[in-house]
């Protein structure tokens, strides 16, 4: 909803969930792959390192999705999609 | 006569007693027999059928494996020969709600089984599956729970014995998008000018052919310049400073917080709790940079991908947040982000 309302006040959003299926069929229109419901942005499987390279990866995902013009809902997901 | 029918009945991880949010991973399983508000669907049923077996999945589990999670249960379900599936009902539940109506869908189509379910209007799982499968339109929470499970059974036995299901107003679920042929004693002629009176004299009356509501989306332009531009952090994981000093609410908020972070370079957990009714927050507790990735953001920053990272980040809890005020949320906040100038938003959900 938020996203969806964001985008519509001219301000693009990039939405991180692990949930995207939702996401993308409640309409946020630039969706990014979270890790974990618990922990869209982290693994604490992981050592710190390595989950700050996954926190980055995610984040750059991210931005591109702010940087791609879209025209439905789409899905942004390791170095693929838009 | 009808036979006495099968029934499976899937439910999450929570009215199967197992636990709450803290077992919201574990995998699916399936029990002989009725559990949880499965008791109330064999009242109901009383001898024209059995709740033969209980199917139980942890919301998160099946949030994040949605085809396999489906897949395995069922492979499960399957054993047990039902005649028909009741998942549910989920009500509010957004994760519950979607496993519900996915499942419901899946075994529609996988085992050729009639398989209802039942979740409020604003329930996600609606407007994703409203016309894939039967949902009836319960409230908002567990107080309903019998009139939702007598409708469900209703609906359910009378799917399963190949019976007509009545008019969505009438049974109480949400329309599938089906037209369907009527015959009646009127002529079409003759209601179009019935209605057209009523609604000249605004008295109530009932279309027959619905206008599909289009999912419109407007997506704002990109970010043409990142390099300069101030991007803001949103989200709705209920991340509060220590103490929570607005009392924002944990479920049903009905206001957002804008919260400083200028200087600090990752969120520190002594300095946040984590206030949200609908999941475990002991992760995010532990780092919350992990809900709100403020260390990401100003490494984005040092490493000029970005201009800046905004000097305040906004949070509410998404937990049963009524669409309305979502909507108001997003207003201010908007306005608030263009006067600051920012570009774009990064918006992180649990």
């Amino acid at each position: 909803m938020l996203a969806k309302e964001l985008e519509k006040a001219g301000i693009p959003t990039a939405h991180i969930t692990a949930m995207t299926p939702v996401a993308l069929g409640v309409s946020s229109v630039r969706v990014v792959q979270g890790k974990e419901i618990v922990s869209p942005l982290g693994n604490a499987k992981m050592d710190s390192q390595t989950e700050q390279k996954l926190r980055m990866q995610i984040i750059a995902n991210a931005l591109r999705a702010l940087q791609t013009d879209v025209k439905e809902s789409t899905l942004f997901d390791d170095n693929k999609g838009g | 006569m009808a036979k006495k029918l099968r029934v499976v009945h899937y439910i999450n991880q929570f009215f199967g007693g197992i636990g709450g949010e803290d077992k919201a991973s574990i995998p699916p399983q399936i029990i002989a027999g009725p559990a949880g508000p499965g008791k109330a669907i064999q009242n109901v049923l009383g001898a024209s059928g059995e709740v033969v077996a209980t199917a139980i999945c942890g919301d998160n589990y099946f949030g994040e494996k949605m085809e396999q999670a489906a897949d395995e249960l069922i492979g499960m379900i399957s054993q047990y020969n039902p005649d028909v599936l009741i998942a549910g009902p989920a009500f509010e539940s957004g994760r519950y709600g979607v496993a519900c109506a996915s499942l419901c869908k899946a075994v529609k189509e996988r085992l050729k089984i009639p398989a209802v379910t039942g979740m409020y209007e604003e329930n996600p799982g609606v407007e994703m599956y409203h016309k894939d499968v039967h949902i009836v339109s319960t409230g908002v929470s567990v107080k309903t729970m019998t009139e939702a499970i007598s409708k469900m059974v209703n609906i359910a036995s009378r799917l399963a014995n190949g019976e007509k299901i009545g008019k969505p107003s009438v049974d109480g679920y949400f329309p599938l998008g089906v037209v369907t042929n009527e015959e009646v004693d009127r002529t079409g002629a003759e209601r179009v000018v019935d209605m057209l009176l009523k609604k000249l004299r605004g008295e109530p009356f009932e279309t027959e052919v619905v206008q599909p509501k289009h999912r419109i989306v407007t997506p704002a332009s990109r970010i043409a310049d990142m390099r300069n531009a101030t991007i803001a952090l949103v989200t709705d994981g209920g991340l509060v400073p220590k103490g929570n000093p607005d009392k924002i609410e944990a479920s049903n908020a009905t206001k957002f917080g804008e919260y400083s972070f200028i200087g600090t370079q990752s969120l520190d957990s002594a300095d946040y709790d984590v206030n949200h009714g609908g999941y475990d927050t002991t992760l995010v507790k532990q780092n919350p940079n992990r809900l709100v990735p403020v260390d990401a953001m100003r490494q984005m920053e040092r490493d000029k991908v970005i201009g800046k990272l905004y000097e305040k980040y906004f949070v509410t809890a998404g937990v049963s947040t009524r669409a309305e005020m979502a909507r108001k949320f997003a207003q201010s906040i908007a306005a608030e982000l263009k006067a600051g100038g920012v570009s774009g938003v990064i918006l992180t959900s649990t």
